[in-house]
């Protein structure tokens, strides 16, 4: 009872607290100390509520469960984050996307074939691909070969219509201007067109990397070595060892923050003038 | 009223590709179920000539990638042969994973617009929630939508919900995200126009904000759709392989059969389509009636 009491009087006093911070003028300081509070809350109010409800751990783990679990099992979290992530994801991502970005400069000097693949691509990219996983890892077998052939299969549409569309983005006025340059054709790619696709290209490359680390863990669930995010995922909800999966599900949680973060980092340095990121 | 000429420049070019996808799978088909043709063939004591070789790839009972003739007819087999309550027919496993979808898809939409609706008149929301709604994503859920479907089985709850709740956190986002930016799309002079009549923040909402936001909504929610769906078919896969197209590609995958893969993917890429083509003729006639659409 009283760690319910506790968690509810928490949880009341932070959202006072974020009230009267959010009513302050919006700064730097705010902008980071709102969310982390929210943040903060809702852990404290889960540990509250498993105490004060004692719901099992079978059931759904504590967080301070999870983080000891996650710091005595560091090894295996590091290895199967070696084999998921650097292994079968990121091959994949770099592969895909760089398979796509070329895919769309060689279509672009064709119309026809753009006006063919841009529909197709648009629809190719909502359809349900994770699917493929299954017979991917039946063509490339168990290992993180299979996993970056799901990760280069989902990535390479989103990448290739984004691209696509960014080569667009240039307008005729600047394309003219490039002319009366007496630019030909590579000169225009690589001086104007290219750097208009960026915010483009990059957002693709974000959309992609979310999609890159669930298509590598979901592979794993069709067949995998005995190491991986995905396949400690499965093996531990059928050992009912939760916290196990949850400290896999906070090593992923990580992952993909960081290397959306990243990528968004490099987006600012290289679009650094285009309207979105002005302050 | 579109022209013929216009409709066959607009058609044309995705044909073509169409084509060229369909001749690059008959040639990948060879080359991938080729060398089970030879080995076949040579445990058999004959040497195959180049039609006949490429007549076996098209045939196998187990391919590594069956032609697109096989798939169609695995399909036509599955769909029309079958009685619809027959648990070999893929319209009934269709409907276990549409109706996850559908239930999914409405709750992660209303959960979506509540909280955008929040976002936007509470700052406090704005500040603290949004932030997570967007890290919230980069938690690969799908990866953990084997645990979910095991606790919530232990609490008691099966069947559709489960699914639905995956489904449901993948297509939230993309509708707060869009609803969001929709409901803050009326100008600044919109607004103060509303507030020179002294109109309540109700009536903005109901006659400004939310029809400026349609358009984004649509947009959103064929993006969440097929998200839904996607967290469907993956939500099926920890259940054990009892129904649903999720089910359909894992018992494939467990007995090597290829087919039944791929025509549970193909359905599924059709179902994704219609879901889609749906939510965007319903854009069109809602558009149209209020005026949007030119």
């Amino acid at each position: 009872m009283i760690w319910i009491a506790f968690g509810i009087v928490f949880w009341a006093a932070m959202w006072w607290l974020n009230l009267r911070l959010s009513k302050a003028k919006p700064n730097k300081f705010t902008g980071f100390v709102v969310p982390t509070i929210f943040g903060v809350t809702i852990l404290v109010l889960w540990e509250c509520l498993v105490h004060g409800f004692e719901i099992s751990p079978v059931l759904l783990p504590a967080p301070s469960a999870i983080a000891t679990r996650f710091a005595n099992s560091l090894p295996i979290l590091w290895v199967d984050f070696v084999q998921t992530f650097v292994k079968g994801a990121l091959s994949g991502y770099i592969l895909g996307c760089g398979a796509a970005f070329l895919t769309a400069i060689a279509v672009d000097r064709s119309p026809f074939l753009q006006a063919g693949l841009l529909p197709i691509g648009n629809f190719v990219a909502a359809l349900p691909i994770v699917g493929m996983a299954p017979i991917l890892v039946m063509w490339f077998g168990f290992d993180w070969q299979s996993k970056a052939a799901v990760v280069v299969v989902m990535v390479f549409f989103p990448m290739l219509v984004n691209t696509v569309e960014g080569l667009k983005a240039s307008d005729h006025m600047q394309r003219d201007l490039m002319k009366t340059y007496g630019a030909g054709y590579f000169q225009a790619l690589t001086k104007l067109r290219l750097p208009a696709a960026m915010p483009f290209i990059f957002n693709g490359l974000k959309i992609c990397s979310t999609l890159a680390l669930i298509g590598a863990i979901v592979a794993e669930f069709f067949g995998s070595p005995i190491k991986g995010m995905g396949f400690r995922i499965s093996t531990e909800v059928g050992r009912l060892a939760l916290d196990m999966v949850w400290a896999e599900i906070t090593v992923a949680a990580i992952v993909g923050s960081a290397f959306y973060g990243i990528i968004a980092l490099i987006e600012k340095a290289v679009t650094f003038w285009h309207p979105s990121q002005r302050r | 009223m579109m022209s013929s000429a216009g409709f066959i420049s607009r058609f044309a070019p995705v044909l073509t590709i169409i084509a060229i996808i369909i001749a690059v799978w008959y040639a990948s088909a060879v080359a991938l179920n080729a060398p089970w043709a030879q080995d076949k063939a040579k445990r058999a004591g004959v040497t195959l000539s180049f039609s006949e070789l490429v007549s076996d790839t098209w045939a196998q009972e187990k391919p590594k990638l069956p032609a697109p003739h096989q798939v169609a007819t695995e399909i036509y087999n599955t769909t029309v042969m079958k009685k619809i309550t027959s648990k070999r027919s893929l319209i009934w496993h269709g409907w276990i994973t549409l109706s996850a979808t559908l239930l999914g898809f409405a709750l992660g939409t209303g959960l979506g617009i509540l909280l955008a609706v929040g976002i936007v008149h509470s700052r406090a929301m704005d500040l603290s929630v949004m932030p997570w709604v967007i890290a919230s994503q980069t938690i690969p859920i799908l990866a953990v939508a084997p645990m979910i479907i095991v606790v919530l089985n232990a609490v008691g709850i099966s069947g559709l919900l489960p699914k639905a709740m995956i489904s449901m956190y993948l297509s939230f986002f993309p509708v707060v995200v869009g609803m969001v930016k929709g409901l803050r799309s009326p100008s600044a002079m919109q607004l103060d126009q509303m507030r020179t009549w002294s109109t309540p923040k109700s009536t903005v909402f109901w006659k400004l904000r939310l029809p400026s936001a349609m358009p984004y909504l649509f947009t959103s929610l064929k993006i969440g759709m097929a998200a839904s769906l996607v967290g469907a078919i993956v939500g099926e896969l920890p259940t054990g392989a009892v129904a649903g197209l999720g089910a359909r590609l894992l018992a494939g995958s467990y007995y090597g059969q290829t087919i039944q893969i791929w025509s549970a993917l193909i359905s599924a890429a059709i179902l994704a389509a219609v879901l889609v083509a749906l939510i965007g003729l319903i854009q069109r006639i809602t558009l149209q009636r209020m005026g949007m659409l030119r």
